[in-house]
């Protein structure tokens, strides 16, 4: 085309016994919006590192700006004044400075910080973004989702070539997003190139140009947005075809209810220190329900108050029809609770253990510490859940930490899995893994389901809830506002009962 | 939507410290009686604490980026024995009756001897990437080891520019007239205005420039602070030297003080300095700090022992029970603080 911005070729990187990038082409063109998709651990993320400095690269060559004039890029700060501004999946900002601060440190001239200048500044960008934060508050008191629009804001007021948003939308809702879109298209309108990485289809063929899809760490090929269907897409990024996902419900046999069975958990007038107001909930065996509502307004905190990992304010649980007290999680997990939390990073995984001893580690702790199982046990276990979940790992010894974010997933699952629960609580299972293992899980939620286990599930894609889930509970501002079953269970009618057109009250 | 005004983490620390160091030396005043109604007596808290202030604005420094130092003590040490042998030659060879050394070339002994540790402890910790703790560790042992090589026994410095130097300056406006109607002038010692330039050098250092925001933004985290395109290898490296310089530079404030080189000088030094900036509002995880609030810090530290010694218990280890004591308030004061803070901002959204 001509007006390439940015030309990588034939990038490799080698970690530690695994070639991350091999032999890989990325080209981005002025004012072109460019997908960058793939599985987790197809290399995405390792691509973004070596063009912003992150790593080092082992091999192959950048060319930057008008000339295509070949570049090393040494650190991050390098690549910031060589034009390319990034906003990472997580949050890359400091929160013990203040919004203005995150904003302009690291990237202004001179010595001397002039407080009033940059406040005014920081004022007008996040006024012209409608961003709700004041420059001079702290970061850490602004919401998550603020803290990211703030270190959106910060790369877009860059004066940059080049701008990468890694993942940026996962922890922002639908009216932030369209905000960022727009955001996107002017900047696009201004002649940036935007490389979005990011795992959700939908916002790929609302915004994006071109797509370049990356497997294991090789480039499977550049495509044009309109040359490429949704179901070609997913199949390159799996070197496979996809089965029908939107047929997995049927697929499955369902758990026949029988008559006047008690529910296997139900929980009366339940609220928590968390904020949630008192709610009603139950659950029958094997069905599989849902808490659905807008980014904050309390799914996790409803599971969190069942499990009792926050403190309950006030209300009445049973399980299978008995009175029970449930106050910390082991109590919980002896009843037969099992619960994957929303953040796998940091409630789930425990880094530097292996595989093996991440899978036994609730089974352990529900049996106690004075009744250990023998590492045979231990071995056969875990063996038999890597197989059963498909979970890709070199061996059961390996670190957690070295698998991709969907198989970590998986393990926590087989932890999970492996005490037996009969009411399975699953927090975002899915959110920032890949096409494959979401199905794999979907489907896997729904075996469980037909097997007579009860599960709740909760996911910010509501397809996703469509597909698996029976019942959902509708959440907002904290209040549960409405159940929905059967003929219901439609975006339009969930969209409604969020948006409070028919309270069910 | 409109937000509270909130108050940063640093400034609700820096207030709870300037607040508790005044009520302590106003009671001090109603209860204590006497001795603390005269101004001198807040001039000799300082003269005694001037060294403290500076090893503790270091100690500051390092502490905001998360890191440690406890090497501050040991090389004021060394660098009082050093400066004493240099001033007074004649006590290594008492025979030859040498011509005693010039204060400024042992000025800059000191501000060697500091610049090197700087130097050295800082590449150690920022771009060999070793543990802070054990790299000042090393150091400190090196430093009181080194002490005791230049000199074993402790001995009086007999140099007449130095004596000058050492003596107090008297000022008129700040004195007092005593019952004969004299007037008594304030005595406050050198050591102190180089202490106070020091603490409103680093306060424009840490609010105004872009060295001392990227201090505040490596100690919140590091891994941010990478990627927000700043050198956190070189910020480190930085704390490190500046808190370097700040321990020979106190180093020979205490020498000043005490006039004398002695092994056991400024013993435990890097405790106090280290307790009087978590009385001040510094952090130990890094990212939050102030260096008025060291300087309260400080004062409230030297206060509680002055307190506690002229209600006529002595003996050393009362001041440790009761610094104890305190350190074990702040932070529960700190932490309370803060949890507070959190919860009225989670309920707001």
């Amino acid at each position: 085309m001509g007006n390439e911005v940015l030309k990588m070729r034939g990038i490799d990187k080698v970690f530690p016994g695994v070639r991350a990038l091999q032999n890989v082409d990325f080209t981005l063109c002025k004012g072109e919006i460019h997908a960058l998709m793939g599985e987790n651990g197809a290399g995405k993320s390792t691509l973004i590192k070596v063009l912003t400095g992150v790593y080092p690269k082992d091999g192959g060559d950048i060319f930057l700006g008008e000339n295509l004039e070949p570049v090393t890029i040494k650190s991050p700060q390098d690549a910031q004044n060589q034009g390319i501004s990034t906003v990472y999946q997580e949050i890359t900002l400091c929160p013990n400075l203040s919004v203005a601060e995150n904003m302009f440190i690291g990237r202004q001239k001179g010595s001397i910080q002039n407080w009033k200048k940059m406040n005014e500044a920081a004022g007008a960008i996040l006024n012209e973004l409608t961003i709700p934060a004041k420059p001079t508050q702290q970061l850490a008191s602004c919401s998550i989702a603020v803290q990211q629009m703030v270190a959106i804001a910060r790369a877009v007021d860059m004066d940059c070539k080049v701008l990468i948003l890694d993942e940026p939308t996962s922890s922002l809702d639908e009216q932030e997003v369209e905000k960022l879109f727009k955001l996107m298209r002017d900047l696009k309108a201004k002649g940036v190139g935007i490389i979005f990485v990011t795992h959700f289809l939908d916002q790929v063929y609302e915004v994006c140009d071109k797509i370049t899809v990356l497997r294991d760490g090789q480039l499977v090929g550049e495509y044009e947005i309109k040359d490429l269907p949704r179901v070609q897409l997913v199949s390159k990024m799996l070197g496979k075809e996809l089965d029908d996902m939107s047929d997995i419900k049927s697929e499955n046999a369902t758990y026949e209810k029988k008559e006047g069975e008690t529910p296997v958990f139900t929980a009366k007038n339940l609220s928590s220190t968390e904020a949630v107001h008192p709610f009603d909930f139950h659950i029958n065996k094997g069905e599989v329900n849902g808490f659905t509502g807008l980014l904050g307004s309390g799914r996790s905190e409803c599971v969190r108050a069942i499990f009792g990992a926050d403190r309950n304010l006030s209300g009445e649980k049973t399980k299978d029809g008995k009175q029970v007290k449930i106050s910390k999680p082991i109590d919980a997990m002896k009843k037969g609770i099992a619960y994957l939390p929303e953040d796998r990073k940091v409630d789930g995984i425990v880094g530097d253990l292996s595989v093996r001893d991440n899978i036994v580690l609730a089974y352990q702790v529900l049996k106690g510490a004075l009744h250990p199982f023998s590492k045979a046990e231990a071995y056969k276990f875990a063996d038999e859940y890597i197989k059963l979940l498909d979970i890709k790992t070199a061996s059961a010894d390996t670190p957690i930490k070295s698998l991709s974010g969907g198989n970590q997933q998986k393990v926590i699952l087989a932890r999970w899995l492996l005490t037996h629960p009969d009411y399975l609580i699953l927090d975002e299972p899915t959110r920032g893994i890949d096409v494959g293992t979401k199905v794999d899980i979907q489907k896997l939620v729904l075996k469980l389901a037909s097997e007579g286990m009860a599960v709740t599930f909760i996911s910010s894609e509501t397809d996703e809830m469509l597909r698996t889930c029976s019942r959902l509970i509708v959440m907002r501002d904290r209040h549960v506002v409405g159940e929905l079953t059967g003929d219901d269970l439609n975006q339009n009618k969930i969209m409604s009962t969020i948006a409070g057109g028919e309270k069910n009250e | 939507m409109k937000t509270k005004r909130s108050i940063s983490d640093t400034t609700i620390l820096l207030t709870i410290t300037i607040v508790v160091f005044f009520a302590m030396y106003i009671g001090a005043m109603l209860f204590q009686g006497k001795g603390f109604l005269k101004l001198q007596t807040f001039f000799n808290i300082l003269n005694a604490n001037a060294a403290l202030i500076l090893m503790a604005c270091g100690l500051t420094l390092v502490m905001i980026i998360g890191s440690i130092d406890i090497s501050v003590g040991g090389v004021a040490a060394l660098v009082s024995m050093c400066c004493a042998v240099y001033l007074d030659r004649n006590v290594l060879n008492p025979e030859q009756n040498l011509t005693p050394g010039s204060v400024f070339v042992s000025m800059l002994i000191a501000l060697g001897i500091g610049l090197a540790y700087g130097l050295i402890q800082g590449y150690l910790i920022a771009y060999l990437d070793i543990q802070p703790f054990i790299v000042s560790l090393a150091g400190m042992f090196f430093a009181r080891g080194m002490t005791t090589i230049v000199h074993t026994n402790p001995f009086n410095v007999e140099n007449k520019a130095f004596n000058e130097l050492k003596e107090p300056i008297r000022i008129a406006f700040l004195g007092t007239v005593n019952k004969k109607g004299n007037l008594v002038p304030a005595k406050i010692e050198v050591g102190v205005f180089v202490a106070l330039l020091a603490v409103l050098v680093l306060f424009f250092v840490l609010r105004y420039t872009k060295l001392g925001r990227a201090f505040y933004a490596v100690g919140g985290n590091r891994t941010s602070a990478l990627m927000l395109g700043i050198n956190v290898k070189r910020t480190k490296f930085f704390a490190h030297l500046m808190c370097g310089i700040l321990a020979g530079l106190g180093g020979y404030v205490y020498f000043l003080h005490v006039g004398s080189g002695a092994a056991s000088h400024a013993s435990g030094a890097e405790m106090n300095a280290i307790a009087s900036s978590i009385i001040g509002g510094t952090m130990l995880t890094g990212g939050v700090g102030n260096i008025i609030g060291t300087l309260f810090g400080v004062l409230s530290l030297a206060t509680i022992q002055s307190i506690v010694s002229s209600a006529g218990f002595d003996q050393a280890w009362w001041t440790g029970i009761t610094v104890a004591g305190m350190l074990c308030l702040f932070l529960v004061v700190q932490s309370v603080v803060i949890a507070r803070k959190k919860k009225s901002l989670k309920k707001q959204a």
